[in-house]
């Protein structure tokens, strides 16, 4: 690790003054990502400001049919919540089954969605919930949030503060994991939102995207067949050692067909 | 003495420590004034080095010296090398390679080493290692062994024409034809026995050490043979003679195989401890690890199985391509050959085999023995083979192998592979497996599981082992450059306490706790009282160290050897003190008594007697009771069983779970069950891994290690494997004293073919290692694309 700045934010504010004061600063929620990074030398952040302290990001409101998560909550207490458990049970799922238990405990919400890993979960269920991201500027719609490979609509000086995911009628998750990272190979969230449909996919492309074919066709019949017949086109998903695009495009099908399973109870 | 004597299940000595966070790893280790090692690496797989630049390196804050391999040419470090000189099918040697600590002018692998940086402290020493200007001239690369073989192949060194290292046989090629001509049907198979990181939980590390007073060095190094590493920092590396060196391996954190073998980075710390007067210390992190320590497996196999109408083997071929990375490793040239064709008959009567192996260089990191070393790839082609054959013939895989088995009766069985088996009954084996895993039962499971959408499959591995390579003598007739014996020493205190040194090597074994049981259920001594001393050439006999699950059978019965000697001396005291005849006292768990009278001493006594000896006639009768033994086996010994493994495949995903294993094992006498147990979890652990999750990629065109951490490259976790069924027979080894075999690697031996026979089974379709869900699933397409 190369010797960087500690700062301790005291406030919102106060983070992205002392970010915007440092030569290339960067904000640490967890640090699930940028501390190995830095242990392994592969980035030189001059500075870390430490968002640890602000107590107010931190904590799960359920309010007006919306769950609002801050965005420095913890994977464990998502994951632990009796009221995200009652209100969206597939988030205290997916939330449960992020990385280890130490990550866990480490890991929040707003790092995770800020960095926009192609593999995390959360990013499948903003999209198949269709949250809104609050930030410290203003509110973004999931649908204009993720933009690429570790990219997203966040700009330079903009913080996010909570997540706020509105309350579906029923909805699942299901991932399938990496053999070696155990990250999401393909995890889907599906959710039948009272609205419509939506279905969120990660792990499967460069940044979690909505399938909508599957949507459409559990438009018309709300069933794990449904979801589980569409073929989806492998074109543009990510390919590697684990497994080729046409696999990860044949697990979006397997695992959306499970999570709708999983959300009509099964 | 039951609860603790041979037999018993007794709590690991050792793990106090272990457990409570107070054992002595290498990296505990801080000598005063200790500085820090940091490897320059190369980022290629093969490139010239144009210059080496190390002035704003050695400039930097904190940095102490920088050294390349102009540096270790200059002071005529010798070259790491190989031990073992085998000879090819024209009776030529085997082709060699120079391998200086640091790179001369080529490097040959990404994680070569290039130079090094000592700084005050880790961090210091990694930053000027940064400031190291290497003007590399990159160079087409080679990373799989068969494109390495073919003509127009990149040169991985210029003294190795053709990469071919070797083209080594074994066997009667002639009787092997003629049976093939007999043959009413022939089986073929194509396999790839994947290339393997070892990922000790305890990466590599040394701490060099020299005392300018006495001019003595001193390396703390993770090893499992400290005497092989002195042996060769003084013979081969030429640092200071054997006398002035003292190689100290404490508490080591699992090796499989991989801290076997001489690496520059010891031969380094050590030579620059001297250098700059200062200790210097270096710990590789876990992404060295995975470039740098010696690689397992890496085969390229085609085999064929010969067989009458009945199914009776009438002859065996195998050829394969040995992969051995950039430079040959220490042990590297005996693994695909004597570790490997040897075992081919597997444990079946076949009357004619012939082996050829060719061994091969690419850009790679080196391959050497890794948990098993060549006896996992011959049992995984056997076994492969002898399945799909009774496929092919419609024969259940149990009855084929029972048709074809070695009898009973028939030891000592002469393979026609070399070996000679002393003792085996492998359908004993074979039938308590189907007994214990229910193969009777199979069919009600599988359809069970089909009504669950699940596929589901059944594997067998009847395997052979030989453990503690041996004798010496014959060792060396095959080209080895050491003998393969094992020392002891058996201490005794004045006060009746043992301490026992052995030259084998704990690097998790629990010989601490095996050893004292053998010490303590023969000489009667409580095992508290017993301290086992391993790992330190200052303070134990030479010794050949531990692998090749050789611990027991030679350093055990170097144990054994060392007692006779103590007791026979005992003898000759109480003879003295109670004026009988020597030939009138009997000895027992530690009491010597003078048969026909209730005259008794007992060995404490007599240690006491020996060591205040004021009524020993000191002229006949030395004082002291010590006696050191050095026990050269007859043979190998030859542990077998049969595994068992069932599947149950998800045709959706691909993914595999072991719904069931059962490992029937034969090592001979055991002395402590539990720590038996615990090596055959570890070991089909390891199987599991390599048959399902484990895979080291290079990548084709650059030569780059793709599965470079833990993110890529897949360890088995707890949940990957199933609670396992094990059980026992017992042969006991007819030629060593304790009439012990051998456990360490027999469940990485047997379990990558039993869990590759199973998911055949399963799925109805051919598929190499690891079978990972991506694997399994684009071979289930390719059989129903087929199959429409």
């Amino acid at each position: 690790m190369y010797q960087f700045e500690y700062h301790r934010a005291t406030s919102v504010e106060d983070a992205l003054a002392k970010l915007k004061k440092a030569s290339d600063g960067k904000l640490v929620a967890g640090g699930m990502t940028l501390i190995p990074t830095m242990k392994q030398r592969l980035a030189q952040p001059s500075d870390l400001i430490d968002l640890g302290g602000l107590k107010d990001l931190r904590g799960i409101k359920v309010e007006g049919g919306k769950v609002v998560i801050g965005a420095m909550t913890r994977h464990f207490d998502v994951a632990n919540s009796a009221d995200v458990k009652k209100a969206i049970p597939a988030l205290a799922v997916l939330a449960g089954g992020i990385g280890d238990p130490m990550v866990r405990y480490r890991g929040t919400i707003g790092g995770s969605i800020a960095n926009s890993d192609p593999s995390a979960d959360y990013p499948a269920a903003v999209l198949g919930l269709g949250a809104t991201i609050k930030t410290n500027k203003r509110e973004i719609a999931a649908d204009s949030y993720f933009k690429g490979l570790f990219e997203t609509a966040l700009e330079a000086g903009e913080m996010i503060t909570a997540v706020s995911f509105p309350v579906a009628k029923r909805a699942g998750y299901m991932k399938f994991p990496q053999p070696a990272s155990r990250y999401a190979m393909v995890g889907v969230f599906v959710a039948d939102t009272g609205s419509g449909i939506r279905v969120g996919v990660t792990g499967a492309g460069p940044c979690a995207f909505r399938a909508k074919d599957i949507e459409a066709a559990l438009a018309k019949s709300f069933t794990p067949d449904a979801a589980g017949t569409v073929k989806i086109a492998s074109k543009g998903l990510n390919s590697d050692i684990h497994g080729s695009a046409e696999y990860r495009a044949h697990l979006v099908s397997v695992m959306a067909k499970r999570a709708v399973a999983q959300a009509l109870g099964g | 003495m039951a609860e603790t004597g041979i037999g018993a299940a007794v709590r690991r000595k050792e793990d106090q420590r272990f457990l409570t966070g107070a054992g002595n790893y290498v990296d505990d280790i801080a000598r005063p004034g200790q500085t820090y090692a940091c490897f320059v690496r190369s980022p290629h797989a093969h490139a010239r080095i144009r210059s080496v630049d190390t002035k704003k390196a050695a400039a930097a804050a904190g940095v102490v010296a920088v050294f390349t391999g102009k540096d270790v040419a200059d002071a005529k470090l010798g070259s790491l090398f190989c031990g073992w000189m085998v000879t090819d099918r024209h009776g030529q040697p085997m082709k060699t390679t120079p391998h200086p600590v640091l790179a001369a002018d080529t490097v040959r692998y990404v994680g070569d080493h290039v130079a090094v940086v000592i700084g005050e402290s880790r961090e210091a020493a990694a930053a000027g290692a940064e400031l190291v200007s290497v003007d590399y001239q990159a160079l087409p690369a080679v990373v799989s062994s068969v494109a390495a073989l073919k003509s127009g192949a990149t040169q991985v060194h210029k003294d190795v024409p053709g990469n071919l290292v070797y083209d080594w046989v074994l066997g009667d090629q002639a009787a092997t034809e003629t049976a093939f001509k007999r043959a009413a049907h022939v089986t073929k198979i194509d396999l790839v026995n994947n290339r393997l990181i070892p990922n000790a939980i305890e990466p590599r590390a040394s701490v060099g050490d020299y005392d300018r007073g006495t001019d003595q060095l001193t390396l703390y190094t993770t090893s499992q043979n400290p005497h092989v590493h002195r042996l060769a920092l003084s013979a081969f590396i030429q640092i200071a003679p054997e006398t002035k060196i003292r190689v100290v391996a404490p508490d080591i954190g699992g090796g499989f195989g991989s801290k076997i073998f001489i690496y520059a980075e010891e031969c380094v710390v050590l030579w620059a401890a001297k250098k700059i007067g200062r200790p210097v210390k270096w710990t590789a992190d876990r992404v060295e690890a995975f470039q740098s320590d010696a690689h397992g497996r890496d085969h390229v196999t085609h085999a064929e199985l010969a067989m009458d109408k009945d199914g009776k083997f009438l002859g065996f071929k195998v050829s394969t391509i040995a992969n051995l990375g950039a430079y040959l490793s220490t042990f590297s040239s005996s693994v695909p050959t004597y570790l490997y064709g040897t075992l081919l008959a597997g444990q079946y009567a076949t009357p004619a085999i012939f082996c050829e192996v060719k061994g091969v260089l690419t850009h790679t990191a080196p391959v050497d023995a890794y948990r098993g070393a060549g006896r996992p790839e011959a049992t995984y082609v056997v076994e492969r083979i002898v399945e799909e054959a009774a496929r092919q013939l419609k024969i259940d895989p149990a009855e084929l192998r029972r048709r074809n088995f070695i009898a009973p009766s028939a030891f000592p069985y002469q393979t026609p592979v070399a070996l000679q088996y002393d003792s085996g009954n492998y359908v004993g084996a074979l039938d308590k497996a189907l007994k214990v895993a229910d193969y009777a039962g199979f069919a009600r499971r599988k359809a069970e599981s089909t009504k669950r959408g699940k596929l589901r499959g059944v594997g067998f591995s009847s395997y052979i082992e030989a453990c503690g390579i041996a004798p010496s003598q014959v060792v060396g007739s095959l080209g080895a450059g050491v003998g393969l014996y094992e020392a002891a020493e058996v201490r005794f205190n004045a006060t009746g306490g043992v301490t026992v040194f052995t030259g084998s090597h704990s690097h998790g074994q629990g010989h601490e706790t095996t050893f004292a049981q053998l010490v303590g259920d023969r000489l009667g001594v409580p095992i508290e009282n017993i301290e086992v001393v391993h790992g330190d050439t200052g303070r134990i006999p030479f010794g050949m160290g531990t692998y090749g699950s050789r611990s027991l059978a030679v350093g055990g019965s170097a144990i054994d050897k060392a007692m006779d000697k103590i007791i026979a001396k005992g003898r000759k005291i109480v003879a003295h003190l109670m004026e009988a005849s020597e030939g009138d006292i009997e000895f027992k768990k530690g009491m010597y008594t003078v048969a026909g009278t209730d005259k008794k001493m007992s060995l404490g006594e007599v240690a006491f007697a020996a060591y205040v000896p004021h009524k020993l006639p000191t002229d006949q009768i030395e004082p002291g009771l010590d006696e050191t033994a050095f026990y050269d086996p007859k043979n190998f010994t030859f542990p077998f069983g049969t595994h068992i493994c069932e599947v149950e495949v998800d045709p959706e995903t691909g993914r595999t779970s072991i719904a069931k294993f059962t490992a029937i094992d034969d090592f001979g006498h055991i002395v402590n069950p539990m720590i038996v147990e615990g090596q055959v979890h570890g070991g089909i652990g390891q199987g599991i891994g390599q048959a399902l999750l484990e895979a080291c990629v290079y990548d084709e065109k650059t030569g780059q290690l793709l599965t470079g951490s833990m993110m890529d490259y897949a360890l088995p976790r707890a949940d990957d494997v199933p609670s396992y069924t094990v059980g026992l027979t017992t042969t006991p080894c007819p030629h060593n004293p304790l009439g012990v075999k051998g456990c360490g690697e027999a469940g990485a031996i047997a379990a990558p073919a039993a869990v590759m026979n199973a998911i055949t089974d399963a799925i109805g379709a051919p598929l190499e290692m690891p079978a990972t869900p991506a694997r399994v699933w684009a071979a289930l397409q390719k059989r129903a694309a087929k199959a429409a």
